[in-house]
């Protein structure tokens, strides 16, 4: 509980920060609300030779508007995510996700980035960025990229961001007025990470499913999208009983994890109850 | 005497602000000239043959000052004892060397010390320490362990540690009488880790000029911990100091003494140097006590109008790889006797088996076999209701010792001192509107909503204890308990208590209590506890003996002062003593109100000791040492309501109500307090807590990410009331508080959920209530398979 000796250095910008792993290389890491590499350091599975702490780089903070689309800086705390005026309105279903993360102390410290960038298989952020479309904005020696969500995510623990990259901005469509939302949870009792959890968001035309996107993390080893259960609903009837059998189709060929408190087996049927019951929300939220 | 509001009134506490602004001292906060730091090295294997450890690497590291194994302490270093012998028992007590020797026993077991002039440092330098292990099987179930193929000690046969029964009433007989039919159940009560906010720390300073010893330690009793090490760290018990600073919970896992304590007290005296060791929260977990772990059998006999005739327990108890200090006696005395619950059963067989596995140590845990009885007992109620198509409330009521009845003696061999069971549960029906409870749950059955209620009439024995009765169940010490007040020449008040609270708020109750008795005001009472040095003498906190025990050291401590102070007056106004009149802190003459003196005027004359009546001692103190007669038997009726999600299994607790009754109460709020505390972590129990080790002895929920440990905000608002019956064992007649809600209140959310899923026929469900266990059955009932 008390992790190996590090060096520890202040970023004041990006660029200095990237000039910083460049130099340093696989032995540096960044810090941004350490609510997940500090743990890991002090259980000494994670023994970086540098800490890169990117808190006081201002352009990595705050939340904006740009056309349609909301953008918000990587070190932007859960709590900022989840309170803020500006995604609550533009990006529901993001501030819904933000506050059910961890507890706040955790919300208050740990960061929209720092938890896209580190990538746990149990995070809630994961199915919420790719239901909506965000696109990940980074910076390396070699520039800015943006890379979708729908790449993002690569393994457990791993994202497309390379070594020498930072996360520094997340840019998410603004959702259309009438498209309902919800994230819906079961939460791990120990570490309130997701055994499972689904995030949604549903067109509604007439009370016919015009579009349906749905996404799932916590069961295996990375967040996914439920195509199957997407192209089920589209067009049909947005009630129970559609919802029901399209949720149905959850557990189909999604991969699940034993954890000490549900085992892979429940956490596919985890996956049909929350994927209706996530529907139904969004289904109140949605102009019909 | 009128009571003034003093004693009763819900006076905040007065340790909080110091607690809650940070400004309190624990033992890790203390810096010392020349202090340096130790840190264990621990065996990553829970059983294995120690073949060679090299220490030449941790040696030459930065800042290291020394590396110690097992060799470096003998002769030096006692074994750890164990305090609670039980008798007739066949009991083992295999040595608790304090380093590992040739074997280790448990994930966790220290083989070295690292001491260095950082933390960091020492830390780091640990895992510099090399050691060889043959990796032996390691046996962790206990009915394994039993088959004896893995001896955790090689002296002892089966891992079993004793065998203990107790028979009250004749059970074979009754269960052959005519019209008597038995049911029975298999109750796995598991393994809880305790989880203190403060972990343990120890700092120890030796003064080689004086030759003592001072040692700061996290510990529930300063004077045992004193008196232990003196054996093992070999140092005359009045050359040593025992200190403990503010102490951030213990919940029984702070009673024990542990082999950090006794080592680093050694070292301290080897280097010449202060050391000071503090545990990490993994450590935390893996080598300070667990709690509860128990397998039993449960059969009981019952007619069919619902009277219980008798209960058999057979249980296995887990004591992990050694015998903590009070390990043996937790799950005999303080289990078996209490086995009769609240209710008239006649016969009572019970069988616990000791069991030595290759885990962490099980000692005390908030309740302390008593949880564990009044589970088996509250679920058999249940289990027995369920048989036979009757209300759990109405077999309750059948079996119930009535209040008229009391003081009774039940087939275990306790006499419960004084009780009014069926006031508790009427007043806990009427809060919960039971009738209206049970409308509302069929309706929502209706709409596929599962809702369940569930019961606990619990008792508890605490209190602890009478010296001779906790000395004739092996226990090596007395369990009377020590005070002194103290009226200095101002009139201000010191109270000296040999218990030691660490949470529980006695700085505040105590001073009540003087404040009460002496008529003075309660900032003008001090309560100091926790340091051999200052305090006399003590047995210390825990058992819910502090008030009852301890409480009542200090009432009387405080009637003699006031005698004293009496006699004063009645000797400088020439008047007999009994024509005086003590009334809100002032002696006056009967009849004559204007001729009197108060009591901080009485405290200056007994110092200037100018006009003392003949023969009287200077000074305003008196000592008292109180030994009762008996223990205090709180009890009431917690009810519990849930609500299962069929889909999930997730259970959500809709209402919690606890109906207690700890005799006179000194401070309301601290004793809704209490309950608070003690019913989330029973509930915690029945829902969430469980620890768990994989085949190979390695604890899987080794952190507070893994281990389901409770939150705030998963709990309703607690609806709490009291009955008040006082005991006649002390003359308060105060009933201790501590542990109640923890024993109460797991058996009544197990009961509840299992109310809630009766629809599917589900008749029992092991703790914890994982949604995924609660979704399997509901599955197997349905015939899904699951």
């Amino acid at each position: 509980m008390i992790p190996a000796a590090f060096e520890y250095v202040r970023a004041k910008s990006v660029r200095e920060a990237v000039s910083l792993l460049q130099q340093h290389g696989g032995r540096a890491k960044l810090l941004a609300g350490g609510h997940s590499l500090l743990p890991l350091m002090k259980l000494r599975l994670s023994q970086p030779e540098m800490l890169i702490d990117l808190g006081p780089v201002d352009e990595l903070r705050g939340i904006r508007e740009d056309g349609n689309s909301v953008v918000i800086g990587a070190m932007t705390t859960h709590d900022e995510v989840a309170t803020s005026p500006v995604v609550r309105d533009r990006v529901p279903l993001l501030a819904e996700c933000a506050a059910q993360i961890g507890d706040v102390q955790v919300r208050n410290r740990g960061t929209l980035g720092g938890s896209l960038a580190h990538a746990d298989p149990a995070a809630d952020y994961p199915a919420a960025v790719l239901v909506l479309d965000a696109q990940m904005e980074c910076e390396g020696p070699a520039g800015a990229r943006t890379v979708p969500a729908s790449q993002w995510f690569v393994d457990m623990l791993t994202t497309a961001l390379r070594p020498d990259e930072i996360l520094c901005r997340v840019r998410i469509p603004a959702q259309a007025k009438g498209v309902g939302w919800s994230y819906v949870k079961l939460p791990h009792p120990a570490s309130g990470y997701s055994l499972l959890g689904v995030a949604c968001l549903l067109t509604v035309d007439a009370g016919t499913v015009r579009e349906a996107r749905v996404a799932i993390t916590g069961a295996g080893p990375k967040a996914v999208r439920l195509p199957t259960v997407e192209q089920a609903l589209a067009g049909k009837p947005a009630d129970q009983a559609s919802f029901a059998e399209a949720a149905r189709l959850a557990s189909d060929g999604l991969e699940a994890t034993d954890d000490l408190y549900a085992s892979a087996e429940y956490k596919r049927h985890l996956a049909v109850v929350y994927t209706k019951r996530g529907l139904l929300r969004a289904l109140e939220r949605a102009a019909r | 005497m009128a009571v003034t509001q003093i004693f009763g009134a819900r006076v905040r506490r007065r340790e909080d602000p110091r607690l809650i602004t940070g400004r309190a001292t624990y033992t890790d906060d203390l810096v010392l000239p020349d202090l340096c730091y130790a840190v264990f090295v621990r065996s990553p294997h829970a059983h294995a043959r120690i073949r060679r450890i090299d220490t030449t690497r941790a040696k030459a590291a930065t800042g290291v000052i020394d590396v110690f194994t097992a060799v470096d302490l003998d002769g030096k270093v006692g074994t750890i004892p164990t305090a609670w012998l039980i008798p007739n028992a066949d009991l083992k007590t295999p040595p608790h060397p304090p380093l590992a020797k040739e074997k280790v026993r448990h994930v966790g077991d220290a083989v070295a010390v690292v001491v260095a002039c950082s933390r960091d440092e020492a830390y780091d330098a640990a895992a510099l320490v090399e050691v060889e292990y043959d990796v032996l099987p390691a046996v962790v179930d206990m009915e394994q362990a039993l088959r004896g193929d893995v001896l955790v000690h090689d002296g002892v046969p089966q891992n079993r540690a004793f065998l203990w029964t107790l028979a009250g009433g004749d059970y074979e007989s009754a269960v052959k009488e005519p019209g008597v039919r038995t049911l029975r159940q298999r109750l796995i009560n598991q393994r809880l880790i305790p989880t203190a906010m403060e972990p343990r720390a120890v700092v120890a300073q030796y003064n080689t000029g004086s030759g003592e010893l001072v040692v700061w330690s996290t510990t529930q009793n300063p004077h045992i911990l004193r008196l232990l090490l003196s054996a093992t760290a070999g140092i005359p018990e009045h050359r040593i100091r025992v200190v403990a600073p503010e102490v951030g919970g213990g919940f029984g896992s702070k009673i024990a003494h542990y082999p950090e304590e006794a080592v680093v007290a050694h070292l301290a005296q080897r280097l010449g140097r202060p050391v000071k060791w503090t545990e990490t929260r993994r450590e935390n977990y893996q080598v300070t006590t667990h709690g509860r772990d128990h397998v039993t059998d449960l059969e009981v006999a019952f007619r069919d109008d619902g009277t219980v005739v008798g209960l058999r327990v057979r249980t296995l108890a887990n004591l992990g790889a050694y015998l903590s200090t009070a390990a043996p006696g937790v799950p005999t005395y303080l289990y078996g006797l209490m086995l009769s619950g609240a209710y008239k059963i006649p016969h009572i067989s019970c069988e616990v088996v000791g069991v030595f596995t290759n885990t962490t140590p099980v000692d005390a845990y908030r309740g302390a076999g008593r949880p564990e009885a009044c589970y088996a007992v509250e679920r058999a109620m249940d289990l027995v209701a369920q048989e036979l198509g009757l209300d759990p409330v109405e077999v309750r009521r059948k079996n119930l010792i009535r209040k008229e009845e009391f003081p009774y003696t039940v087939a275990t061999g306790l006499t419960y001192d004084s009780g009014d069971y069926e006031r508790a549960l009427d007043r806990a029906l009427q809060m919960l509107n039971y009738a209206q409870f049970r409308a509302d749950q069929a309706q929502a059955r209706r709409q596929g909503r599962y809702l369940g209620v569930g019961f606990s009439t619990y008792v508890e024995v605490c209190g602890l204890g009478p010296s001779k009765v906790v000395g004739s169940t092996g226990f090596q010490g007395g369990l009377w308990e020590s005070a002194l007040v103290r009226m200095h020449p101002t009139g201000k008040v010191t109270v000296l208590t040999g218990t030691s609270p660490h949470g529980q708020g006695e700085e505040t109750t105590f001073a009540q209590l003087v404040a009460q008795e002496l008529g003075v005001p309660l900032e003008d009472v001090e309560v100091l506890h926790g340091d051999t040095d200052a305090v006399q003498w003590g047995w210390g906190t825990y058992g819910s003996r502090t008030t009852p025990v301890g409480g009542t050291a200090v009432y009387l401590a405080a009637q003699r002062v006031k005698e004293k102070a009496k006699r004063i007056v009645a000797h400088q106004l020439e008047v007999s003593p009994d024509d005086l009149v003590f009334e809100a802190g002032r002696f006056h003459v009967r009849g004559a109100p204007d001729r009197g003196m108060t009591i901080q005027e009485v405290a200056l004359q007994a110092y200037l000791a100018w006009n003392l009546p003949e023969g009287m001692e200077p000074g305003l103190e008196a000592a008292a040492n109180w030994d009762p007669s008996n223990f205090v038997f709180p009890f009431g009726t917690h009810a519990c309501v849930v609500e299962v999600d069929p889909d999930t299994g997730q259970v959500k607790v809709l209402r919690y109500i606890a109906v207690d009754d700890c005799g006179r109460v000194i401070n309301p709020l601290i004793v809704d307090g209490q309950v608070h505390g003690g019913v989330v972590q029973g509930i915690a129990q029945a829902l969430w807590e469980g620890a768990v080790y994989d085949a190979n002895g390695n604890l899987l929920t080794g952190s507070l990410s893994d281990y389901a440990f409770p939150k705030a905000g998963w709990f309703p608002t607690f609806q709490t009331d009291r009955t008040e019956t006082p005991t006649p064992t002390n003359p308060m007649g105060v009933k201790g508080v501590g542990e109640t809600g923890t024993i109460a209140a797991t058996p009544a959310v197990v009961n509840a959920v299992m109310d809630a899923l009766a629809p599917f026929g589900i008749r029992h469900l092991d703790m914890p209530l994982w949604p995924e266990k609660v979704w399997r059955a509901i599955q197997q009932a349905k015939g899904g398979g699951a």
